[in-house]
């Protein structure tokens, strides 16, 4: 087992052992990067002088006695998040020269635990995609089938974790951007209740829905890492001021007693067999491990992926307004007069499926389509979150697959923009209903690509998720599999 | 749901966007079908209901109105296109 192999928690104690210094650590990784990231295209920015000051400073913590379990794990994160003085591109050209001024809390908050930055992950553009096929970097491709897509948007927070080149990475979550790449590179991958996890200095998509949260190899990392970035940040105005559980003491609490949901509207007659098949089996192991399942129904499911590419669309097209060529990134050199100079820039810049987005949310907020889009979408999501509160009061958690197929191929849905969309159906109810869940390794299908299953959680309940979650792996292997690339 | 070039040309211009002829009908055709599909919301009854705009029940979240330490004019400028000493500098405005 090479470094690159270990958990956080089994690198953890080799550090505070001193059987492997922090700097040996980061080389490693930088080597394995350095090998593998022209198969992947995983990373946007390596940092390589980052990692090794960061390494340095850990070994000297670590000596002092100073430590935490963070401490000199080689992380890295999507290039949504702002890292002060490190490029941040969010997989745009518009952004392609932006050097932030400040740090996300999020980032910050790893960075005072004393881990090492390895760079900056590849993702699609402004968090837009399933694929990770809308990045102005290039795509990114998946450790498990090269010829196939890591998922997105958090395509490279998810690939990075399963080629091997990272221990620990940071994804943003708005419509299942954490959990179907996590999902289809067999990794475990958390989307906390929103509220949970500050969202400052994290570039918006569309800010009622994004959230923060872990990739990781399996539950405990996933434990130690929302552990570290969970919490109550003033300057995040939805950030909610409840107190952080011991994730990690309640892990091993088992599933004995919990009444789990399945809701019949995510096994559908559109499930590949594989995935229906990988369900079946996991069903079976809560059921040896004492979890005791019922069916449930979340009514208006069926509108979910309606209502969130209104919602999503209405909120993007505001976010991404600020985005004009005065104040950061990108500016058309070839402009005549100030409004002529924004428009230019912002075309220039933005690519296809960011321009197609913001059309569409354009559209839904203008004069005469209010009311019957945007609002219509808002009444909507309110039935969304309340079939999830009525289903919560009479079970622990729901229990579902992440994605309908295992991972698609390189541009099979990059024409079909509504086909891409669709393939969100079982994750998008989940950020409407601003609740917790997480993707675990399930399984894989016939041809090798893994399988994802789905824990959601009551909002903040993610010490029950990470719980079920916990006693899934510990009863199954699929976590331990490695891909060869 | 037909949308229509017109259509197209009239949002872009709110979002200040300019598109090219094959982008233009390009997305015509794909905004179309998919603000069909969203049609399907339509069959809601959502007489009486609240819309929700974030799933947080929480009300304003006020702090005190005190100066407090920011990242600085320097900061602020260092990843402008174009600066004039303190200030952003753009095309001119008026003729």
């Amino acid at each position: 087992m090479s470094i690159s192999d270990f958990t956080i928690h089994e690198l953890s104690s080799k550090l505070q052992n001193r059987e492997i210094s922090a700097v040996e650590a980061a080389s490693e990784m930088l080597s394995h990067i350095e090998a593998t990231n022209p198969k992947v295209n995983s990373f946007i920015t390596v940092t390589p002088e980052q990692a090794i000051a960061d390494a340095t400073a850990a070994d000297k913590h670590i000596a002092a006695g100073t430590a935490s379990p963070l401490t000199g794990i080689p992380v890295a994160v999507k290039d949504i998040f702002l890292t002060e003085g490190i490029r941040t591109t969010c997989g745009s050209r518009i952004l392609e020269n932006f050097i932030p001024p400040y740090s996300a809390t999020s980032w910050e908050k790893l960075k005072r635990q004393g881990v090492t930055l390895l760079g900056k992950l590849n993702q699609d553009e402004f968090a837009m995609g399933s694929s990770n096929e809308s990045s102005a970097a290039g795509l990114c491709r998946n450790p498990w089938n090269t010829e196939r897509i890591p998922g997105g948007s958090s395509g490279g927070s998810a690939a990075a974790i399963a080629a091997r080149q990272a221990t620990a990475t940071l994804g943003t979550d708005t419509g299942g951007s954490i959990r179907q790449p996590a999902s289809h590179c067999s990794c475990v991958g958390l989307k906390p209740t929103y509220g949970r996890v500050s969202r400052y200095g994290v570039i918006a998509y569309a800010s009622s829905l994004d959230q923060v949260g872990p990739i990781t190899r399996d539950v405990t990392d996933c434990s130690i890492m929302l552990a570290a970035i969970a919490g109550y940040d003033p300057k995040d105005s939805t950030s909610v001021d409840t107190p952080v559980p011991d994730y990690l003491a309640a892990l091993g609490n088992g599933v004995k007693g919990m009444r789990i949901g399945l809701p019949k509207e995510y096994f559908i007659a559109g499930l590949h067999p594989d995935v229906q098949k990988s369900m079946d089996e996991a069903i079976a192991v809560y059921r040896g491990l004492g979890a005791e399942f019922v069916e449930v129904s979340l009514p208006h499911t069926d509108y979910a992926v309606a209502t969130y590419y209104l919602i999503a669309t209405a909120e993007a097209s505001s976010n991404l307004a600020r985005y004009e060529g005065v104040r950061f990134g990108h500016r058309s050199e070839n402009a005549e007069g100030l409004i002529d100079m924004m428009t230019r820039s912002r075309s220039e810049g933005f690519g296809t499926e960011v321009k197609r987005r913001i059309m569409l949310g354009t559209y839904a907020l203008s004069s005469g389509y209010y009311d019957a889009y945007y609002v219509k979408a808002q009444k909507a999501r309110t039935l969304i979150m309340h079939d999830f509160i009525k289903t919560f009061a009479d079970v622990d958690l729901l229990l579902t697959p992440v994605a309908p197929t295992p991972a698609f191929k390189i541009g099979e849905k990059v024409n079909d923009p509504l086909q891409m969309y669709l393939s969100d159906i079982f994750t998008i109810p989940v950020n409407l209903a601003g609740t917790c869940a997480m993707s675990l390794p399930a399984g894989f299908s016939a041809d090798g690509l893994p399988i994802g299953l789905q824990l959601i959680g009551k909002p903040f309940g993610e010490e029950a998720v990470l719980r079920a979650g916990y006693a899934f792996e510990q009863a199954t292997e699929w976590h331990t599999r490695k891909a060869d690339i | 749901m037909q949308i229509t070039v017109a259509d197209v040309e009239h949002i872009a211009k709110l979002a200040r966007l300019t598109l090219g002829e094959d982008e233009k009908n390009l997305f015509a055709g794909q905004m179309g079908a998919i603000l069909g599909y969203v049609e399907k919301l339509k069959e809601l009854d959502t007489e009486g209901v609240v819309p929700t705009s974030h799933a947080v029940p929480m009300e304003n979240a006020f702090r005190e109105d005190t100066v407090r330490p920011s990242i600085g004019v320097k900061n602020a400028l260092a990843n402008a296109p174009a600066v004039a000493g303190s200030f952003y500098r753009v095309p001119k405005v008026i003729e």
